[in-house]
């Protein structure tokens, strides 16, 4: 099973979530991984600890041009759908940062001309915590831009026959659509501010554009506040879990201490926040 | 005309909530709204928008099931796994980056190519100058391109109007939009806040700031939660000589302020708008522009 952890935007509490879920059925004796796909800034570690065992890079292949053989004819760089490749009267200019890997300019080169090299890109690295679940991240090279290789090379490698509770990166873009793509359900993190809400609509018509069936988490909810909840219920979204908002939640937090570390309350709460997921399993229309 | 762009490793560090009040107070200036996965500065700005304008920002791939023969050509040199398999073949529109290989080697010219909407542009005028900034299509990726073509749009009504100062409210992370955010910028302010997870996206951010040779300064907000991690920032600042120019209390005010979108400056109690002027001061030094 996966379930996907995601957010319109940052700084809702996502990882607060993904984190504590997956401590709680792991100490409910449920076979459970914690993937961290939220590539650009990994921060689940901080909160499990996990000792990594493997490690291990993410590459893509990116041409070399063998400037004996080129004859500047310049058909690689018309073909680059993104600009990567610059052909001057003296040579064929490959902008790393711009290429995707497609293969393309290998492949339409007429005179062989172009080979291809391996790029790393990212790390993917993996571990148990001290108490032994399941720990997956994946590091994004510092100035690389593209992240969706990575998170999908770790998609590729979850296991199906346990819980899996990825944490996505945030927003709409590429990564997390890459990531929340082929979930079981997600579960969508807001907090009670507008620009929460604003958020919270994007990444639902994300997740139904993708099939998932997803479900709201209110982070930091303030007693009478009706915002977020009104908001649900136009849209017909179900609130599975209500994190009030307090001082000490956020102090805990951000010192790296885990709400199912404070009380059997918590662990019983995301127990919960399970069982409410499991029916949903399946229900997806992809 | 000089360019601030206001960064944070990660989101809700009050980036955004920081850089409204730096428009209040450095007024005129142009705005432009690159956190185009999750634009909110127009929550609390609220632009009029003069004119928008759609963005075709990537282009897919589409095959055509009269002429597919079902031979796999595609499905085997598709490096995206965007190709699904079967009678028809079909692009998973997701995951296809557009990259064109697919229509190269298919035998039947079965497979052809159209943009998607990928982005709105907007140009508008708050109350503190004109702001730029798009919306990005759902699932539309690519936004380093919606970036820079922000960007450029406010360089060019800065230009147009006569306005010193461009500030950039850029994306979170560190990835493509960021980098797109950065290139070519004057100064780099960094919003972070004191949590190991702030600390450790600090890092990440500093590293990013320094690739690209931007002069950089930090601000901490919620300063107050965590004094240790607090120290912990501004030592870390300290090391790689970066002025931490503001320290910004954290205030059950601005939270307020925030939901009845509000600008901060007036808005906010004097123990944390009195950091924002402070910042203020500083930019203004750094970038050595005549603001009025
Ligand atoms: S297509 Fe081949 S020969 Fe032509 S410019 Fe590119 S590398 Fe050189
Ligand atoms: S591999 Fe693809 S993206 Fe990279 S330079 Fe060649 S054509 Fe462009
Ligand atoms: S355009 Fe490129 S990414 Fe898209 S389906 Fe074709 S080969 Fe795959
Ligand atoms: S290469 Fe062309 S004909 Fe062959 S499966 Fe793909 S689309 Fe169909």
């Amino acid at each position: 099973m996966v379930i996907a952890v995601a957010a319109g935007k940052g700084g809702t509490g996502k990882t607060l979530v993904a984190v504590n879920l997956a401590l709680a059925l792991h100490r409910a004796g449920l076979e459970t991984a914690l993937t961290d796909a939220d590539v650009e800034e990994p921060n689940g570690h901080l909160f499990v600890k996990p000792a990594i065992s493997e490690r291990e890079d993410v590459t893509i292949s990116i041409p070399r041009i063998d400037e004996e053989l080129c004859d500047r004819c310049g058909e690689c760089s018309s073909f680059c759908a993104y600009g990567a490749l610059a052909t001057t009267p003296a040579r064929v200019l490959l902008f790393d940062e711009l290429c995707h890997g497609c293969g393309g300019c290998t492949m339409i080169c007429p005179l062989k001309a172009i080979s291809e090299e391996e790029r790393v890109i990212g790390t993917i690295e993996r571990g148990r915590t001290p108490e032994g679940m399941g720990f997956t991240h994946g590091v994004l090279e510092i100035g690389e831009p593209k992240a969706s290789p990575i998170i999908a090379a770790m998609k590729e490698r979850l296991d199906p026959g346990v819980v899996n509770v990825v944490d996505c990166g945030p927003g709409t873009g590429c990564a997390a659509m890459t990531t929340v793509q082929g979930s079981d359900v997600c579960l969508m993190v807001t907090e009670p501010t507008p620009f929460g809400l604003h958020d919270l609509l994007m990444a639902v018509k994300m997740a139904e554009e993708l099939g998932v069936p997803s479900l709201v988490v209110a982070n930091k909810d303030i007693p009478g506040d009706t915002e977020v909840k009104r908001f649900c219920a136009e849209h017909g979204l179900e609130i599975a879990l209500s994190i009030p908002f307090s001082m000490e939640t956020a102090r805990l937090t951000s010192s790296g201490i885990n709400l199912v570390d404070t009380g059997e309350e918590w662990q019983r709460t995301f127990y919960s926040l399970y069982e409410r997921i499991t029916p949903m399993v399946g229900r997806g229309s992809v | 005309m000089k360019q601030l762009v206001v960064l944070s490793g990660k989101g809700g560090t009050g980036k955004t909530t920081v850089t409204a009040s730096l428009a209040q107070l450095l007024k005129p200036v142009v705005l432009a709204d690159c956190d185009v996965e999750a634009p909110n500065l127009h929550l609390l700005l609220s632009p009029q928008t003069d004119d928008s304008f759609p963005l075709k920002v990537s282009r897919k791939a589409r095959i055509d099931p009269d002429l597919c023969t079902a031979c796999g050509a595609c499905a085997e040199s598709c490096r995206f796994g965007a190709i699904t398999t079967g009678d028809p073949y079909r692009v998973d529109a997701f995951r296809c980056e557009g990259c064109g290989v697919c229509g190269f080697v298919c035998p039947e010219e079965a497979v052809d190519f159209f943009e998607t909407d990928g982005a709105q542009v907007y140009r508008g005028m708050t109350p503190y100058g004109p702001m730029v900034g798009a919306e990005l299509a759902v699932g539309e990726e690519a936004s380093g391109k919606v970036v820079t073509r922000v960007r450029m749009e406010a360089q060019l009504t800065a230009h147009e109007a006569g306005l010193p100062l461009v500030i950039v409210d850029g994306s979170p992370g560190t990835g493509c939009p960021v980098i797109a955010s950065l290139s070519g910028a004057d100064l780099t302010l960094i919003i972070t806040e004191p949590s190991l997870s702030g600390l450790h996206d600090l890092e990440r951010i500093l590293q990013v700031a320094e690739h690209f040779g931007i002069p950089t300064i930090a601000g901490i907000n919620k300063c107050d939660i965590v004094p240790e991690l607090a120290d912990r920032i501004r030592k870390r600042c300290g090391e790689l000589g970066i002025e931490v120019a503001a320290e910004i209390p954290f205030s059950g005010e601005v939270v307020e302020a925030l939901r009845g979108r509000r600008p901060p400056v007036g808005n906010v109690p004097p123990e944390v708008e009195e950091p924002l002027r402070r910042l203020a001061l500083v930019i203004e030094e750094r970038t050595a522009v005549a603001t009025g």
